[in-house]
This record gives structure tokens, C-alpha cells and sequence, in this order.
């Protein structure tokens, strides 16, 4: 069985749930919640790639080079807030991560 | 000079409304009077310099409206009078006085040299073809009721400054009263309807405010709100009537309406099926209007009750002017009643039916002011008859004679209300013509006028009426005569019984009897005056009024068709009907002569011989009771179904309530979506996102 675009496309598809059902099933820890993210942004790089391959267009795995880039950026970031949180707080909890409640 | 008779009321009127005013601002300095009074007064009563230092404040009196109950007048006399209070009283009554001159001079001069007069003051109307001006009609029947108007108003505030004398409002009141005057003088000198309805409407404001004066009383508020419905249902079919005559001709002004009624005759209206003839529609409607302003029966219920205003207003209101207000429309209107033969058998029959029922009820009442009224009820219904049978001028002598005895006989009312320190009960009076001798004196002669007594001003006009009933050929004549006949005994019933029961025999309350003194000088003035017009009214004006000088004296404002030969008959009627009302009064004298002053078991035997009858009469047929059943409960039931279901439940539930409750049930539930946890937005966030790509996907290009 050759491996097409619907594998990778499926891949894709099921990574990108798994990303969404981490961000809000997770009742643990935010570190979970920036994993989904990853995960997510893991989902669209393979489609990216998926399509640049099928289309014998560079671009898309030049944008998702990008992509990765922005991603470890962001999780950069969001660790940092992470830290200085837990420091301020004293958990990083999500069930305690309700503060936007008005 | 008719400028002057008419607007010197209203001048005095102003001047005595500003003098109130000014009273009222010193009274309460800065303050809302209605707000915090208590407070104001006390705080600010020391410092409020001319303006009556006032350390118990008009609520005073407000606070404890039950404190005396059975005290009808209760003046307050704790309170300090108004600022101004002379002022006000000798302007208005000055002006009234001069009024009056006035008026006597018009009456001359408009009576017996015939100077007519229609005086344009201003224009009113321009719409279309319509003009109409603001304009004073004077001929021979506007200047009678000028000279009744202002001579009974110019007596009355002169007797109100002895009877209100402890009452703190005067300025007030003498503005009301001259504010009343000058509204009764506009619809007598009326040119087009449209000035008679706001005339019309201008005494019946006069009346509410000054039936209502005491306005602490709750029963006083109670009548004023009564007079004032009960005259609208009677005003609605005045201003029906006004339309219809629009409608009928194009035009509102006398004149016009006058030279195109005979062009009328034979019309009819096509109304719901039904052919009616214009003319008869037309009258019935403005009659509903007098039914109302003159108490006929069906429509009498408030004259009664009025009687809860000041003494003055009975006397000035609700017997001599006002309520003669409806029998002057059907004589200023003759040309029109004239040509309605079923209207004028209406007429004919309310008045009868009047006049017999408010005597019979009259018989029983033991309070003195009500004694009086149904008497004035009955005395409308008189006029009404003579002025169904289209007999004008002789229902126009009796309203001249009637306001001079019956104003004689209110405000002699008043001063032994006043005597006796406002007790009103003929049960608790007797043998007062010891303690009062100069107002007995003036209530026997009233009496004597009002019961018809051989050449006072009474008998005159009340024999003609009865006559007038005798040879006409109205169908409702013949019930008429008996019905005025018959009422005839029971008037010098209970005028006798009243007379018998307040002044002779032994005092019924030690204490009241003890207490009576004379009224001042100011009061019994009036009352002599009266009481002069009351005995020679009669004798002097009987020929203009009912005998050849008719025709001479009134010229055009009375009209009589070519086949009403009223007065000519009324020489031809034998001696026994000119006997028979005097008859009928000394059948009435002697039976209360019996009852209340040989024999005072018998009317007590009487009443327990049959006490339906006497409860049947004391309860005054039952009409206000009635009332409350047909128009009054089904009203509230129906106000309190549109309240609660109509308004309440359907309108605001449906509507502003409704909605706002529905917009807290979604705020409510959309609040619980706020949790606070990231998680939860962050998806909220996705779904949309995933929504809105769909949506861009599918239906975007």
C-alpha cells in the first residue's frame, strides 16, 4: 500500500484532535496545555509538509521551518510566564488558574 | 358696560387668586406646602414675618380630618387666616356689587327700551367656512340671568364674610367664587354654542373646587368627584348635541342656527338602520346636557351630596345660578325645542318625574341642607315642565323667583348652621325662633315664597307653571300637572316640616340651644335683601313674565311657534285649577302643622305603618345605591380586569417585563459560561475559529 496524501493528511487530522482534547480535557497542569499547542502546531507542519511534497511546492516546508521556529519561540515564552507564575503563586494547577472569572 | 358685568368676576377672581397665591408662598417659605410641611412650618413659622407666623401649619387641620365627625363645617379655627384675607374679600365683593348696578341698569334698559345688544369681543374660530367670534349676546333673557347671576352672587359674598369669617382659606375661596361668577356670566351672554360649553364647563370647575373647598374632608373630596362625573355624563351629550347641530347646519353661532331650524324640520338622520328626525336627535342630546347641570332625575344624584361645599356655594351654586344653568339653554334654544315636539314631551316628563321625586324624598331627610336641596331638585323639575310645554317665560319667572327664595332659604340654612356650630340635623334643633328671631323670620318668608303662599314671588310663578301644565296639549301634560300638583303638597310638606321641626316646638339639644346666637350683621343683610325680592318678585314681574307683556318684554329671545297658545290659555283655565295649588299648599301646611306640632306620634306611626316606604324614601330610591350597582362595581370590576389582566398581564408581561425578564434568563446562563479556566476559552476560542472557516469554506465565495 503506497502512503498518499490521505495518510499524512490523517496524521495530521489526528494530531490536531489530540492537541485540541489535551487543551481541554486536561484537569492537571498547564505544561499539558502547552504541549497541546506544540502538538498542534506539530499537525499543521505536517500538513504543510504533506501539501508542499504533493505539490511540489517548496514554499510550504519553507513556512513550516517557519512555523517551528515561531513554535519553540512561543514555548519559550510561555515556560518563562510558567515559572514566574508558579513562583508567584504557588501552583501551576489549571483547576487554580481561574483568575479570569469576573 | 356688559364688558364690565362680565369680566369685573373675573378681575376679582385674579386679584383674590394672586393675593391666595402670595398668602400661600408667605404661609410656606420656599417650600413645597404639600412636602415636608410639618417640618417647614415649624421650622420657618417665627421668621416668615407678615405671612401669619403659623406654628401648627395647615396640616394641622389635614392631620385629624375625622377629629369631629358630626362638625359638617369644620373651619379649623385654630388656624390664623390667610394674608390678605380683607383685601381679597372687599375686592372681589365690591366688583360683584358694581356688577350688579350694572346689571339692573342692563336690565332696564335691555327690558323696556329693548336696546339689544351683541357685543364682538374677539375672534375665536377661523376654520374653512366657519368663523366664529368671541362675543356677548345681550338681550331680554341674558339680562334676567344677568340680574339673577349677580345680584345672588354679590349677596352671597357679601354673606360669606361673616360665614367663612374662621375659615383660614378666604382669598381662596372669594376667588373661586368670583371665578365661578365670571364662567356663569360668560354662558348666559353666550353667542354661539362652542362659548355656552366653555361656559358651561367653567361652572362645573367652579363647582368641583368649591364643593371640594375643605378638601381635607374626605366626603367633600368624595362629592366634588361625584358632581364632576355626573355632569360629564351629562356634558357628553351636550358636546353630542353641539356636534350634531354643526352637522346639521355649518354653524355653531345662535344667529345662524336660529334662521335655519325651520329649514330642519322633517329631516332625519339615518343612524344604524333607523330614520331620526334631526331636530328631535339634536334637542334630546343638548337636554341630556341639562339633565346634568340642572340634577334631573337620573342625573340628580350629585345635587345632594354637593351639599357638603360651604353654605355660600349651596346657596350660590346649587340652587340659584348653576343648576338653572340647563333651563336657560332650553329657553336661550326655544327656536330649536320648538320644532321638536318628542323632545319637548321629554322635556315635560323628566321635569314632572323630577319635581314629584325629589318632594318625596324631600320628606323624609333630616339633614337641613338637603331638605333644601331636594327641594331645588324638585323646584328644576318645575321649570323643566314649563319649559316642556313651551311655556319659556313662565319657566324663566320661576327661576327668577326660585333664585331669590331658594338662595334665601340656603343661606338661612347657613345661619343656623352657623347658630347652632355647624350642626345640621333637624333632630337636634327646636324652638330656635327664641334664640334666632331675625333668620326664622327670613326663613318663614322663604318659606312661604318657595311653598307657594298667596302673592309671594312662589305662587306667581309655580301657579302659572301648574296652569301652563293644565291647558297644554303636550302628550306628557296631564301627568305632568298631577305630578307638579301633587308635589306641590309634599313642597309645603316638608318646607313646613322644616320650618316646625328647626325653629318651634321645645329645643331638641339643650346644649346646641343654649349655644345659638344671631349671625353678624353681614349675614342677615342678604338675607333681608332676599327676602324683599322673595315677597315682591312675584307681584311686580308677573305680567312681564307670564301675562301680555311677554311678547313686548322678551321680544326675540324667546321664540314660540305659530300653534303654542300657552300663554294666552293660561287666563282660561277655571277657578277651581287657580285654587288648586294653594289648596294643595294648605293640605301640606296642615298635615305638617299636624305632625310635627300637635300630633309628633303620628309621623313616627306612620313610618312604622310602612317601613319599606320610609326606607324606600330615606334611602332616596335607592339610586345611589343602583349606581353603584350597574355603572359603579361593573366600572371598577372592568378597570381592575384591564389592570391586572390587560395591563399587568398582557401588555407588561408580554412587554417591557417580559423582555426583561427573558434578557436576565440569557445574562444568567451566559454568566456560567465565564468559568475563568483557560481551557475553557481557549476552546470556546477554537470552536469558533473552526466555525468561522466552515462558514468561509462553504458559503464564503
Amino acid at each position: 500500500m503506497a502512503i498518499g496524501l490521505g495518510h499524512y493528511l490523517t496524521v495530521g487530522a489526528i494530531l490536531f484532535t489530540l492537541g485540541i482534547f489535551g487543551i481541554f480535557l486536561n484537569r492537571k497542569n498547564v505544561i499539558i496545555i502547552l504541549m497541546s499547542i506544540e502538538l498542534i502546531l506539530l499537525a499543521v507542519n505536517i500538513n504543510l509538509v504533506a501539501f508542499s511534497s504533493f505539490l511540489h511546492d517548496l514554499v510550504g516546508q519553507v513556512f513550516a521551518l517557519l512555523v517551528l521556529t515561531v513554535a519553540a519561540a512561543e514555548t519559550a515564552i510561555g515556560l518563562a510566564i510558567l515559572a514566574v507564575f508558579f513562583r508567584n503563586r504557588g501552583s501551576i494547577a489549571v483547576e487554580d488558574i481561574n483568575l479570569m472569572k469576573g | 358696560m356688559y364688558q364690565a358685568i362680565v369680566f369685573l368676576p373675573l378681575l376679582g377672581c385674579l386679584i383674590a387668586g394672586l393675593i391666595s397665591l402670595v398668602g400661600a408662598r408667605a404661609r410656606f417659605p420656599g417650600a413645597d406646602p404639600a412636602a415636608g410641611a410639618e417640618n417647614s412650618t415649624h421650622d420657618l413659622g417665627p421668621h416668615t414675618g407678615g405671612g401669619a407666623p403659623s406654628p401648627h401649619g395647615a396640616h394641622a387641620a389635614i392631620a385629624h380630618p375625622t377629629s369631629e365627625p358630626t362638625a359638617h363645617d369644620d373651619h379649623a379655627a385654630h388656624e390664623p387666616a390667610a394674608m390678605g384675607s380683607l383685601p381679597a374679600e372687599v375686592v372681589t365683593t365690591t366688583f360683584l356689587f358694581i356688577a350688579m348696578v350694572l346689571a339692573w341698569i342692563a336690565f332696564v334698559r335691555v327690558g323696556f327700551f329693548h336696546e339689544d345688544a351683541r357685543i364682538p369681543l374677539l375672534p375665536f374660530i377661523f376654520a374653512g367656512d366657519l368663523k366664529v367670534d368671541w362675543a356677548l349676546r345681550v338681550d331680554t333673557l341674558t339680562a334676567v340671568m344677568l340680574v339673577v347671576v349677580t345680584t345672588v352672587s354679590a349677596l352671597v359674598h357679601l354673606y360669606s364674610i361673616g360665614y367663612m369669617a374662621e375659615d383660614p382659606y378666604r382669598p381662596r375661596f372669594f376667588s373661586y367664587l368670583s371665578l365661578f361668577t365670571f364662567a356663569m356670566l360668560m354662558l348666559v351672554t353666550a353667542d354661539n354654542l362652542v362659548q355656552l360649553f366653555f361656559g358651561w364647563e367653567g361652572v362645573g370647575l367652579a363647582s368641583y373646587l368649591l364643593i371640594g373647598f375643605w378638601y381635607h374632608k374626605p366626603e367633600a373630596n368624595a362629592a366634588a368627584i361625584k358632581a364632576f362625573v355626573v355632569n360629564r355624563i351629562g356634558d357628553f351629550g351636550f358636546a353630542l348635541g353641539i356636534f350634531a347641530v354643526f352637522w346639521a347646519t355649518g354653524a355653531i353661532d345662535l344667529d345662524t342656527i336660529f334662521a335655519q331650524a325651520p329649514a330642519l324640520a322633517g329631516k332625519t338622520i339615518h343612524y344604524l338602520g333607523h330614520d331620526l328626525d334631526t331636530l328631535t336627535v339634536i334637542c334630546v342630546l343638548l337636554f341630556m346636557g341639562a339633565m346634568g347641570k340642572s340634577a334631573q332625575f337620573l342625573l340628580h344624584t350629585w345635587l345632594p351630596d354637593a351639599m357638603e361645599g360651604p353654605t355660600p356655594v349651596s346657596a350660590l351654586i346649587h340652587a340659584a345660578t348653576m343648576v338653572t344653568a340647563g333651563v336657560f339653554m332650553v329657553a336661550r334654544l326655544s327656536p330649536l325645542f320648538e320644532l321638536a315636539p318628542h323632545a319637548q314631551a321629554l322635556v315635560t316628563g323628566v321635569g314632572a318625574m323630577t319635581a314629584f321625586f325629589a318632594a318625596t324624598v324631600g320628606l323624609v331627610q333630616n339633614d337641613i341642607k338637603r331638605i333644601v336641596a331636594y327641594s331645588t331638585c324638585s323646584q328644576l323639575g318645575y321649570m323643566f315642565v314649563a319649559m316642556g310645554v313651551g311655556a319659556y317665560s313662565v319657566g324663566m319667572f320661576h327661576l327668577f323667583t326660585h333664585a331669590f327664595f331658594k338662595a334665601l332659604l340656603f343661606l338661612g340654612s347657613g345661619s343656623v348652621i352657623t347658630a347652632m356650630h355647624h350642626e345640621q340635623d333637624i333632630r337636634k334643633m327646636g324652638g330656635l325662633k327664641d334664640r334666632i328671631p331675625f333668620t326664622h323670620a327670613m326663613m318663614f318668608i322663604g318659606t312661604l315664597a318657595l311653598t307657594g303662599f298667596p302673592l309671594t314671588a312662589g305662587a306667581f310663578s309655580k301657579d302659572a307653571i301648574i296652569k301652563a301644565a293644565f291647558v297644554s296639549q303636550n302628550p306628557v301634560a296631564p301627568f305632568a300637572f298631577a305630578a307638579t300638583v301633587i308635589a306641590a303638597a309634599l313642597t309645603a310638606f316638608y318646607s313646613w316640616r322644616l320650618i316646625f321641626k328647626t325653629f318651634w316646638g321645645a329645643p331638641n339639644d339643650r346644649e346646641h340651644y343654649q349655644a345659638a346666637h344671631e349671625s353678624p350683621k353681614v349675614m342677615l343683610i342678604p338675607l333681608a335683601v332676599l327676602a324683599v325680592g322673595s315677597i315682591l318678585a312675584g307681584y311686580v314681574f308677573n305680567d312681564l313674565f307670564t301675562g301680555h307683556g311677554v311678547e313686548e318684554f322678551f321680544g326675540a329671545s324667546l321664540k314660540f311657534a305659530p300653534g303654542n297658545h300657552v300663554l294666552e290659555r293660561l287666563e282660561t283655565v277655571g277657578w277651581q285649577i287657580e285654587l288648586l295649588p294653594v289648596v294643595m299648599m294648605l293640605l301640606g301646611l296642615g298635615v305638617a302643622y299636624l305632625f310635627y306640632r300637635r300630633r309628633p306620634d303620628l309621623p313616627v306611626a306612620l313610618a312604622r305603618w310602612n317601613p319599606a316606604l320610609y326606607r324606600f324614601l330615606l334611602n332616596k330610591w335607592y339610586f345611589d345605591e343602583l349606581y353603584d350597582a350597574i355603572f359603579v362595581r361593573p366600572t371598577i370590576w372592568l378597570g381592575r380586569l384591564l389592570w391586572r389582566g390587560g395591563d399587568g398581564w398582557l401588555i407588561d408581561g408580554f412587554g417591557p417585563d417580559g423582555v426583561s425578564a427573558r434578557v436576565l434568563d440569557v445574562t444568567r446562563n451566559v454568566i456560567r459560561m465565564q468559568t475563568g479556566y483557560l481551557y475553557h476559552y481557549a476552546f470556546a476560542m477554537l470552536i469558533g475559529a473552526a466555525f468561522f472557516i466552515t462558514l468561509f469554506t462553504w458559503w464564503g465565495h
